[in-house]
This record gives structure tokens, sequence and C-alpha cells, in this order.
């Protein structure tokens, strides 16, 4: 499978197989008019299978989110066709309006035009909460 | 603005500071008679509630202030649909101090977030209810005298039992603590709870479903009732609510020195018999209660001064 190469944009790489579409959901390139590719199940010699997202535009993207999804996603910043950044990302401290809290009886189901938002109370384990009720992201 | 929203907003030191206070109050009640002289405490309780509103009340008139406030959310403007930030921003033109109750977790964060004056959190569904935790905090000093080396029962719904798990949060930065969890299946005390307090803390905990068993051990008995409101279905309700009843002939097995606490109030899970016994706590908690809300009320006015 080929898809072409960008002239400017982001390539996000190295993602995780089978997170790739939760990233984009996240990211919410749905609403971007830009072309943009989500490739799964990229064969990959360091791991295995990773998943590839392209887009072809300039515009920016949330690291934080990216982060939170897979630290280990690598971002390429492409201009004129050639990369000129790379990036990597580490797990957010905060995620401001990234997940949504669950628990019917936190605040935020009926609080008007509240921020979401959520801490890592454990990096090991990957481990959101919610800074009102205390309920972990998933 | 210093606020309390959760117990761990308090340092250990600042316990035993409020302690004192509490004590001395206790000791010498007219030298606090006027401390408040001209302050209104404002009691915003969207979910009803008798004790905590009425403990609130009782320590601001006797810390010589007045009160300002509503008992059901059906007489509060949260009925025409107004958010709690902007309930904290209006009643902070009113009142200088806040003591909310709220069904929704993180509603009295959210005031204080939002708020110019000290915002208490007076229970915020199943989530946290501090000045409980400082009434048996108190209770717990007048009793036994320290708060190291002692083995805590908790009973009944740990689940979803708020005071459990800020007794539970508070505990935990002292030495030499044992807890035993005593609940059913249904009703045990959330993972994360274990987790992120006992395991971090190292504090070493069993878990049982019989209270008999476990009787013997205890210096502390930490009764709680299964509570209707905290359920999305009644069966699971009815089908829990009697799990446990405390009554004379379990306590023949405890220590003389026990102590039974329960953040009341009681449906049927301590019999009334219990009442006579020495080692029931539970009313004292009460008054205990009071005091430490008015030595809370003067530190958070007392700072916001600063």
């Amino acid at each position: 499978m080929r898809v072409d190469s960008i002239l400017n944009g982001t390539v996000i790489d190295h993602i995780g197989a089978g997170k790739g579409m939760r990233l984009f959901k996240l990211l919410e390139l749905e609403k971007l008019e830009c072309p943009i590719a989500i490739i799964k199940n990229v064969p990959s010699k360091k791991m295995g299978r990773k998943d590839i997202i392209k887009i072809d535009g300039d515009v920016p993207v949330d690291f934080d989110v990216i982060g939170f999804v897979d630290p280990a996603a690598t971002i390429n910043i492409i201009a004129g066709g050639k990369i000129i950044e790379k990036k990597t990302c580490c797990l957010p401290e905060v995620l401001k309006n990234v997940v949504r809290c669950k628990n019917p009886r936190c605040i935020t189901s009926v609080e008007q035009e509240i921020d979401h938002i959520f801490k890592l109370t454990d990096k090991e384990n990957k481990i959101y909460r919610c800074i009102y009720c205390e309920t972990k992201a998933n | 603005m210093r606020s309390l929203i959760d117990i761990l907003d308090l340092s250990v030191s600042e316990i035993e500071e409020l302690i004192a206070t509490a004590c001395d109050i206790i000791e010498n009640p007219q030298k606090y008679s006027e401390k408040c002289k001209g302050k209104k405490l404002a009691t915003l309780f969207f979910e009803p509630s008798t004790r905590t509103r009425l403990s609130f009340e009782a320590a601001m008139y006797e810390l010589g202030g007045n009160v300002i406030g509503f008992s059901e959310s059906n007489s509060s403007s949260a009925a025409k649909g107004e958010s709690v930030s902007d309930t904290a921003k209006t009643i902070s033109c009113y009142a200088d101090i806040i003591a909310m109750r709220h069904p929704k977790e993180g509603a009295p964060f959210v005031a204080a977030n939002s708020a110019t004056i000290p915002v208490i959190n007076a229970g915020d569904g199943g989530h946290n209810h501090p000045t409980q935790t400082l009434a048996d905090l108190l209770t717990i000093h007048r009793e036994k005298g320290r708060f190291d080396n002692l083995t805590i029962g908790f009973c009944g719904d740990l689940k979803f039992g708020r005071t459990v798990h800020s007794l539970i949060n508070a505990m935990s930065r002292y030495s030499g603590i044992n807890v035993v969890l005593i609940s059913p299946d249904e009703l045990k005390l959330p993972g994360y709870v274990k987790k992120d307090v006992l395991d971090k803390n190292n504090i070493p905990y069993t878990e049982t479903r019989s209270l008999e068993e476990a009787m013997p051990s205890l210096d502390i008995l930490y009764m709680t009732r299964v509570q209707r409101e905290r359920f999305f279905n009644e069966e699971d309700y009815l089908r829990l609510k009697d799990s446990y009843i405390l009554d004379t002939e379990k306590l023949k097995n405890a220590k003389s020195d026990l102590s039974v606490m329960h953040p009341l109030p009681r449906v049927n899970e301590i019999s009334v018999a219990v009442d006579n016994d020495p080692r029931a706590c539970y009313f004292k908690q009460v008054l205990n209660g009071k005091y430490m809300r008015m030595a809370l009320i003067l530190k958070l006015l007392e700072e916001a001064k600063k």
C-alpha cells in the first residue's frame, strides 16, 4: 500500500497499532479541510505493526493529546517535502478538554461550559483522574 | 483564597492546630463567643442534611456570627438552572464564608474556584466530606489520646461511604495504623483507595465479610449506613441494607476500650441498646463536629484576612 509523501504538514509516526483511530478522533482531525491519511497496521521492524497519520496542511496538532494516547509516537514536521523537525511526546501532566468525565455524579455532567480537566496521578500506569471527582479517565 | 475541599488540603500540623483550637473552645467557650461578630456564614445545601447544616449553623452562632442560606436545591436559584460557579460568585457578595453540600461530586471545588470567600465542602455526593473527618479525628483524639498505633475497622458501605474514604486518607499519614475492611463483596472499598492510599502508605489491611471475626482486634469500629441515595437500583439497596447490624451481643467479643463511631444518621445498623454502652462514641462525634467546624471557620476567616 502506498500513500504519497506530503509537501507541508505533519506526520505522526510510531503510533501503537490500533491507537491511530482514537488519536484521529481526539485530535478532531475530521474537522479539518486538508487531505489526511490514517494508515493502520503498517509493518514496522521496531514495533511489529504501527499506525501512521499524515496531515497534508500547515495545521497545529495538540501534543498533549498525542502524548496521552501514545507517548511513544513521534511527530515529523514537513516543509517543502522535507522533514525539518522531529519531535517526541511525553505523558502530559494535565489534560484539558481532551477526554470527558464519564461519572454521572460528577459536577462536569451538569455545570455549564466547565472545562473537563484530568491530572496524571500515576505515571507508571498512565492513570489520569478527574480533578473534580477523581474518576479515572478511559 | 484558602478553602477546604478535601481533608488532605490540611497538613498534619494544621489538623493538630485545629484540634488544639477545638479543645480550647471546649474548655473556654466564652473566649470565642464573639470571635465572628459581624460575620456571615452562607450554608448552601443543595441536598437535604440535618446534622451537618445545623452543626455549621450552631458553630457560627456560638462564634457570635450570623447565618444565611438554603437547605434544599428547590428553594435555591439552582432550580432555575443557575450554575454552581455563578451561585458562588453571587454568594461571595453577601457572606464571608460558604459551607456547601451538593449531590454532584466536585461541586464545592468548582465553587471555590469562583468564589472570593472561603468555601468549605460540607459533602459532595459520594466523594468527600472533610468536616466529618475533622469530627472523627477530634473524637479519636479525645477517646484515644493518639492517632498512631491503632487498629481501625470500617464496616458497612465502604464503596460509596465518603466518610470512610476521607478518614482512611487522614489516618494514612500516621504510623502504626492497621485497617480492617468489613463489607459485603458489593460494597468493598474501591480499588483505587486501596492502591493509592493504603498500599502507597504501606498501611497493612485485611478484608473480611465477618464483623464478628474482626471485632476482637479493633481499637476503633467505624460503622456506616448503607445509603439509599447512592444506589441507582432499589433492588441492590434492599438486598444490602441489612448486611451488618451491631448489637450488644456482637460487642461481647470487643476490647473494653473499643470506640464505636458512626457518622450518623443511623438507620438500624447499630442497635439502640448499644447507645448505653460506654464504648459508643457516635453522639460525642456529633458534638465534636460542631467544635471542629468552629475551629475551621475561625481558621479560614483568619487566613482570608491576610
